[in-house]
């Protein structure tokens, strides 16, 4: 059992490296976020941004928040909870969009 | 130490002696049954109020014009007894008072899995409760939008106090993530050896599918609460029209949560009526794996349902009538477990005890709230009757007649196992009595007078309005003679002597497996599972004695 501990402990041990690199990438997302929005992209507007969001949450959640070196039953909880999400946002679409 | 341990296991809860003494080893007690009665005298406290307001509403109903209140005074009664209804009493209702209480002995566990965040949760309660009521008291005066803080009047017009009452529902929501939280974990790691899901209990089935629900649809509302704030206070276009908002938008984000909180109302509810039936039928229940995935099923679709508040609103064609087809979907695992539990009844050895006359009454009153359901989940009958007194019957009819009436159901069925003693079972059926006929008086002539076209939250009416008003003001006192009944019994026999048996009703899931009250740790040995929660043929066949003490 204390074993088992320890293994689980030391799976979660992150290098400075991978926190440095997501950082990085997230303040370049964040850029990327801004840039965007100077840009006429008609109905693909939308679409970006929530893309380029998606990504950066995605990166948080797994590295910082550790979910990518946890137990599965945690990935079963998140994507439940981005299921809801992703129905929320389609069937307001279907007021947004024929309205 | 020692001493210790014999105390856990051998002295019930409410005359255990902890570390604090008096009220404070009431509001700094970690169990999981102290916060269950923690919970049930808050609640009951708020209920009386909204009783009285709703009473005080009911009354200036009761002639044409002012007759004890003023239009303005009004419009702050209705919104005050929506907050409080809603908010303080039946969305925390049954899962914060029964399934604090009973959902760790019904899965042999000897507490939740947070503890201190369950007491957390029952602080956030009471806190939410205090900014949620103190509208009442400030310059500015209480709250006048209703309880669905439509924009843009919330945002823009009323120069009433919006904001506290606003923060209050807040915190409230995360009182309710939490207890949610608690209540998956707990039944996800702490379950006795041997309690498989299918081997749970249908009360745990439907606290753990309103637990889901808690937590991924509370933080909608907590979000749009924030937002509506930014707009008042600061004026950010989110949702006002004027600068640049879409009050649709708020309609959407407030149903997203408000509509599946009508399913943290009633599922729990329903997990009762499962409890209940089994052991006053002496039967097995009919259907377990439908009833307890019908459970699952309604906390899902109901999530998808929302729209249907918003047919008259300016959505969209398109959405509406898929969010009317989506609603009549609901009714089809709401009928299971209604079909599921008669049939359990059917040819079964009923015994007619208080807690099973609460639930014949649920059933009869749910069924006409569902099938008012459908009328108004239909986008041409609905039409019709938005926003008049039909709506306010119809929720009242599910909510009161549903989620309240089976509060009682529940409230009398763990009564003895709750405080040990028993209750005055003659006066608790002539209360049960006296509040059917007052709830039909009361809120059935409101069908009538929404399909005549009396608009609902108005504070004065036409003539041809007035013998129905009149009927339903008289239903209202009706309802409140009984409810008073029902209150001095069960106060009277918390006062009186410790009488009640173990397992008074025959039950066999394991809360009537251990002493009335319960010991703090509620076991002295985790018990191992070996047979389904309502298997009365396993008693039967294998000869098998249980307590029961009737």
């Amino acid at each position: 059992m204390a074993t088992d501990k320890n293994e689980h402990e030391k799976s979660h041990l992150i290098g400075y490296g991978t926190y440095v690199l997501s950082w990085l990438a997230l303040l370049s997302l964040a850029i990327l976020t801004v840039a965007v929005a100077g840009l006429d992209l008609g109905n693909f507007t939308l679409f970006t941004a929530l893309l380029i969001a998606a990504i950066k949450s995605a990166l948080v959640i797994m590295i910082f928040m550790h979910i990518k070196y946890d137990e599965p039953i945690f990935k079963v909880f998140l994507a439940i909870a981005l299921l809801v999400l992703v129905i929320v946002f389609v069937l307001m679409g279907f007021d947004v969009f024929y309205r | 130490m020692n001493s210790q341990v014999l105390d856990v296991n051998s002295v019930d809860y409410l005359e255990y002696k902890g570390k604090h003494k008096g009220i404070l080893a009431w509001i700094l007690s970690t169990d999981h049954k102290r916060i269950g009665i923690l919970y049930l005298v808050s609640l009951t406290t708020f209920f009386v109020v909204g009783v009285l307001l709703g009473f005080l509403m009911r009354f200036e109903m009761l002639s044409q014009g002012k007759t004890i209140v003023d239009a303005q005074t009004y419009n702050a009664l209705f919104t005050l007894h929506g907050i409080i209804m809603i908010f303080l009493v039946i969305i925390p209702g049954i899962p914060a008072v029964f399934g604090n209480f009973f959902l760790p002995i019904q899965i042999g566990a000897k507490d939740v899995a947070f503890p201190r965040l369950n007491l957390l949760s029952w602080w956030l309660y009471l806190i939410g409760a205090i900014f949620a009521l103190s509208s009442l008291f400030l310059s500015g005066g209480p709250i006048d939008t209703g309880w669905t803080f439509y924009i843009p009047y919330s945002s823009r017009y009323t120069s009433t106090n919006v904001i506290l009452p606003l923060l209050g529902a807040f915190i409230l929501g995360f009182s309710s993530i939490l207890t949610g939280l608690n209540f998956v974990t707990t039944v996800h790691r702490l379950r006795a050896p041997g309690m498989t899901f299918f081997k749970m209990p249908l009360f745990v089935w439907a606290i753990y599918s309103t637990a889901w629900i808690q937590v991924v649809a509370t933080p909608v509302v907590g979000i749009t609460i924030i937002l509506v704030m930014l707009e008042r206070l600061f004026y950010v276009g989110i949702f006002d029209p004027t600068l640049g908002g879409d009050p649709i938008l708020f309609q959407h984000l407030f149903w997203i949560y408000s509509h599946p909180a009508v399913y943290i109302m009633i599922l729990p509810a329903m997990g009762v009526v499962s409890e209940i039936i089994p052991t006053f039928a002496r039967r097995t229940i009919f259907g377990y794996k439908a009833i307890a995935f019908s459970s699952l099923s309604i906390a899902i679709i109901g999530y998808l349902v929302w729209g249907h508040h918003m047919f008259t609103s300016g959505m969209s064609d398109t959405s509406r009538w898929i969010f009317s087809f989506l609603t009549f979907i609901v009714a089809i695992p709401s009928g299971v477990k209604v079909f599921n539990w008669v049939a359990t009844l059917y040819k079964g050895s009923i015994d007619l005890g208080t807690p099973l006359i609460y639930v014949l009454a649920f059933i009869f009153l749910f069924s006409i709230g569902g099938l008012t359901g459908l009328v108004l989940g239909s986008i041409a009958t609905d039409i019709h009757v938005h926003d008049t007194y039909f709506v306010p019957g119809h929720f009242h009819y599910v909510m009161f007649g549903g989620t309240i009436f089976i509060f009682f159901a529940a409230i009398h069925y763990w009564f003895p196992k709750m405080f040990g003693k028993m209750y005055n079972e003659k006066w608790a059926k002539i209360a049960v009595g006296i509040m059917f006929v007052g709830f039909n008086m009361l809120y059935f002539p409101m069908f009538i007078l929404g399909y005549m076209g009396m608009p609902r939250r108005y504070y004065d009416y036409l003539p041809e309005y007035a013998g129905l008003h009149i009927l339903s003001t008289i239903g209202s006192w009706v309802l409140i003679a009984g409810l008073t009944i029902m209150i001095i019994n069960l106060i009277k026999a918390v006062r009186g002597p410790k009488n009640a048996p173990m397992n008074p009703w025959g039950g066999l899931t394991l809360e009537w497996q251990v002493p009335s009250p319960p010991p703090l740790e509620n076991f002295r040995e985790i018990p191992e599972i070996k047979h389904g929660p309502y298997d009365y043929h396993y008693y039967e066949e294998e000869k098998v004695e249980y307590e029961h003490s009737k």
